[in-house]
């Protein structure tokens, strides 16, 4: 009988062993639960041919800014012959890499607060194909005037995210670390 | 003595020469070319490739220098994305030419994006030469 006993107690902790695992693998929510800095931004550029096969011609988007469907349209075998217009071709494995890497920490893979927030903004519809498509960074960015970014030589777009966003590199965008060129006082 | 001085002279003259321009790289590439039927590579050629003005599909003029400059030992700057290029002449930028396949990529992207067409190979060489000498 007490052996009957010690053996359940074993099949549970296995069985709890088990279930835990296949959570962690499930989009890492209990290391996100455990984490005590609470990943607010966006997970930063880790992949080096990311950073610069992307960042060779403009700031390099952090992939969670984007849910996966958008990479996916984005990163197709010939999507970038024309890049909004450039043609911006890869070979085939440096493409594979850069679309593997955008896939895997797209919006909605991700645990970082921004993009749980983009994915979910997302979530419906068509993929957008620009970050300044999605709703929320639209929300983000409505009330900012014109004349500061488009009528802003040192800005021009909002496409530009490093162009106010001083530590974007680093996947931060709260508006502490936001400096807008020419209007210092813009808070 | 007389006649090892003229070829002491005569090496030296083929490293100053070879130290000017071409790169382990750059020697792949020409070969390459020439192995697709290029030959005779000249930088005159070469420079009126790299200005010759034509409308894009975007319908502006665009030449290589709209984002290279005109000053090619300075930065250029992307039309769109208002990035900075490094300069393209290696006296100016030593990294410049070092590795193949990077000069295929950027000749293929932007050969399409300028001339909407990929550049032949007697046209890469032509330009090679002419930027090496820069």
């Amino acid at each position: 009988m007490k052996n009957t006993g010690k053996l359940k107690a074993t099949l549970l902790a296995i069985a709890l062993l088990l279930s835990s695992s296949t959570a962690l693998a499930d989009g890492n929510f209990w290391q996100w639960l455990v984490t005590f800095s609470r990943q607010k931004e966006v997970q930063p550029v880790t992949n080096k041919a990311y950073q610069e096969e992307c960042g060779s011609c403009h700031f390099a988007y952090p992939p969670g800014l984007l849910p996966g469907k958008s990479w996916a349209k984005l990163l197709e075998d010939k999507g970038l012959n024309d890049h909004f217009g450039e043609n911006a071709s890869l070979d085939a494995d440096t493409l594979k890499e850069i679309r593997d890497y955008a896939m895997e920490n797209a919006a909605e893979k991700s645990n970082f607060k921004r993009s749980r927030k983009i994915a979910l903004a997302t979530e419906e519809g068509d993929a957008p194909l620009r970050i300044t498509e999605v709703r929320y960074i639209k929300r983000k960015h409505h009330d900012i005037p014109e004349k500061m970014i488009k009528g802003n030589k040192d800005v021009k777009s909002r496409s530009y995210c490093n162009a106010c966003h001083t530590k974007a590199e680093k996947g931060i965008f709260d508006n502490d670390t936001v400096s807008i060129p020419n209007y210092p006082d813009y808070d | 003595m007389k006649n090892l001085f003229t070829v002491m002279a005569l090496i030296g003259a083929l490293f100053a020469a070879s130290a000017a321009s071409a790169t382990p790289a750059t020697n792949t590439l020409f070969a390459k070319y020439k192995a697709a039927g290029a030959s005779g590579f000249s930088a005159e050629r070469g420079q009126k490739v790299w200005t010759k003005e034509l409308l894009s599909e975007s319908g502006e003029m665009m030449s290589c220098t709209t984002c290279h400059g005109k000053d090619l030992g300075k930065e250029g700057k992307h039309h769109k994305t208002g990035k900075l290029i490094k300069p393209m002449a290696p006296s100016a930028n030593a990294e410049r030419f070092t590795d193949a396949k990077k000069i295929e990529k950027w000749f293929k992207r932007n050969c399409n994006d300028v001339l909407g067409r990929e550049c032949t190979a007697q046209e890469k060489g032509d330009i090679l030469t002419f930027l090496l000498s820069q």
